[in-house]
């Protein structure tokens, strides 16, 4: 026997149509965010004399190959690691010896700052290297805003600290905070810069976003990532990998090919990107920038300041 | 049938030489992994990081055959010869990624870095206390060493396990735990052996 359909639905209960309309824009730009990955802001920045004209690594190079212990100690590990990073809202606590120490806002610290990009070699202390197109501006610049105090001498950086975000550091890897620091003639130096991009896009988060330091004559370590904290004083700074190995990590950490690290020669690197048969290039002193450093070391014996 | 049993059963009828070929193919899917580029941007260090660690792998495997006969009753004691010779040569494709690959032949620093690196003289070491027992893997070195003495060169398998196990927790920087792992593996395969033959356990 067939029953009779009653409907237990009024009009009142009818979706609205703009209601429907939007549910289905939310699903399509869901749909369209997830193709593209999330939307990165193109930043406006100028080019520097500053820049190396060798070409460029690969971004994919530059994103998939990252020291960042944080986020593991695996090189491919901070690219998947590092994306649950919250870096916004970002702040830095600058004190010490400063005139205007206090919490800013990584927007503050931006503002008015004029953005260049910066094509730098990188060698890192493990001998590999790659060239990086840096978006950032002078270190110089800030410490300027804030004013350094006289009896300043050296800049002491802090990365982040939050394990719920940065699983590296729910094991002790590495005594967190990591640190790192400079003394202020080399924070001053026009070549040392924070950057806050890369390959003209906001700086991806397993290379050091929002904020990272970085410091072309080098090695990598010293470039110290996400940046919360910049204190000003005047006794040498402890930093992270002299403090788990001083034998093997200087404060100087310069890239040097006559100064061997101890258990690797630092003689010559392997350019990321050459592939299985790229070889090996000669590392050159200061990483190729000694013309603009080597003065801020002159007097100084290199294989004892290492 | 207890578990022994027909692992012991299932020895006897399946040959060691599938070992061999599938131990031949690893490097060079390897090798050719690295060179299309799906070991990463890196692919040298990828492919010297693989073939050492697979080279230590089948050492601390070729160490579990006789704890596993002594202690156990799984006797799997025909595939050790496999197990070693496939491990010496993954060292040497090691050693040659390192020589050839990474360094390109820069003969200068690479005796700089054996004579000076503690962790790559440990290595090499490792390295060549391998050849004697490669060369003395078949049943004619056996005959001709006699088999007490062919047993106590085959001790050099205790030194070439140490020296792999600190070579790879030597050369890593901070203190990740797969090294340690290995060593410990390494350290305790070992001292089962200095345990006195009468608290034999199994039939």
């Amino acid at each position: 026997m067939p029953t009779k359909f009653i409907p237990d639905l009024n009009w009142s209960d009818v979706t609205p149509k703009a209601v429907f309309l939007n549910r289905r824009q939310l699903i399509a730009g869901a749909a369209a965010l997830s193709v593209a990955g999330p939307a990165v802001a193109k930043l406006d920045y100028v080019k520097s004399d500053y820049s190396t004209d060798e070409e460029p690594n690969d971004i994919s190079d530059i994103r998939g190959y990252n020291n960042f212990y944080e986020f593991g100690t695996g090189k491919e590990e901070p690219s998947v690691n590092a994306q649950k990073l919250t870096v916004d809202p970002w702040s830095v606590k600058i004190d010490g010896m400063v005139d205007k120490p206090g919490d800013y806002d990584l927007a503050d610290i931006l503002s008015g700052v004029t953005l260049e990009e910066r094509i730098y070699r990188l060698r890192c202390v493990e001998a590999w290297s790659m060239v990086v197109p840096w978006i950032g501006f002078p270190l110089a610049d800030l410490l300027n805003r804030i004013g350094v105090q006289p009896s300043a001498k050296f800049v002491a950086f802090e990365t982040l600290v939050r394990p719920e975000e940065m699983i590296g550091q729910r094991y002790p890897i590495l005594d967190w905070p990591y640190r790192e620091g400079l003394r202020l003639d080399e924070a001053m130096h026009p070549l040392t810069i924070l950057a806050t991009g890369l390959y003209g896009e906001e700086m991806p988060k397993q290379n050091g976003a929002p904020i990272r330091l970085v410091v072309p004559w080098k090695y990598g370590f010293k470039s110290i990532k996400s940046i919360v904290r910049i204190s000003l004083t005047d006794q040498m700074p402890e930093t992270t990998w002299n403090m788990q190995n001083p034998r093997e990590y200087g404060f100087y950490s310069n890239v040097n090919p006559t100064v061997d690290h101890p258990r690797w020669s630092q003689a010559s690197e392997r350019r990321i990107g050459g592939g299985l048969f790229g070889g090996r290039q000669d590392t050159l002193m200061f990483n190729g920038y000694e013309e603009h450093v080597a003065g801020l070391y002159a007097g100084q014996d290199l294989t004892k300041d290492y | 049938m207890t578990l022994t049993d027909r692992i012991n059963q299932a020895a006897r009828r399946l040959p060691a030489w599938p070992i061999y070929i599938v131990g031949v193919l690893l490097p060079v899917w390897l090798f050719w992994q690295a060179a299309s580029g799906a070991l990463g941007v890196d692919p040298i260090k990828a492919l010297e990081d693989r073939l050492g660690l697979w080279g230590l792998k089948l050492i601390v495997a070729g160490l579990c055959v006789t704890p596993l006969r002594r202690f156990a009753g799984v006797n799997l004691i025909k595939y050790r010869r496999s197990l070693g010779l496939l491990a010496f040569l993954y060292i040497v494709l090691h050693f040659l990624t390192w020589l050839l690959l990474d360094l390109g032949l820069r003969w200068e620093q690479a005796l700089g870095d054996i004579i000076k690196r503690p962790y790559i003289t440990v290595g090499m070491v490792g390295l060549l206390a391998m050849v004697p027992l490669a060369l003395t893997s078949n049943d004619r070195a056996v005959r001709w060493l006699g088999s007490a003495r062919w047993q106590k060169l085959q001790k050099l398998a205790y030194l070439v396990a140490l020296s792999g196990g600190v070579h790879f927790l030597w050369l890593v920087k901070a203190w990740p735990v797969e090294p340690f792992l290995y060593l410990g593996a390494i350290l305790g395969l070992l001292a089962v052996r200095m345990i006195p033959k009468r608290f034999r356990l199994a039939a």
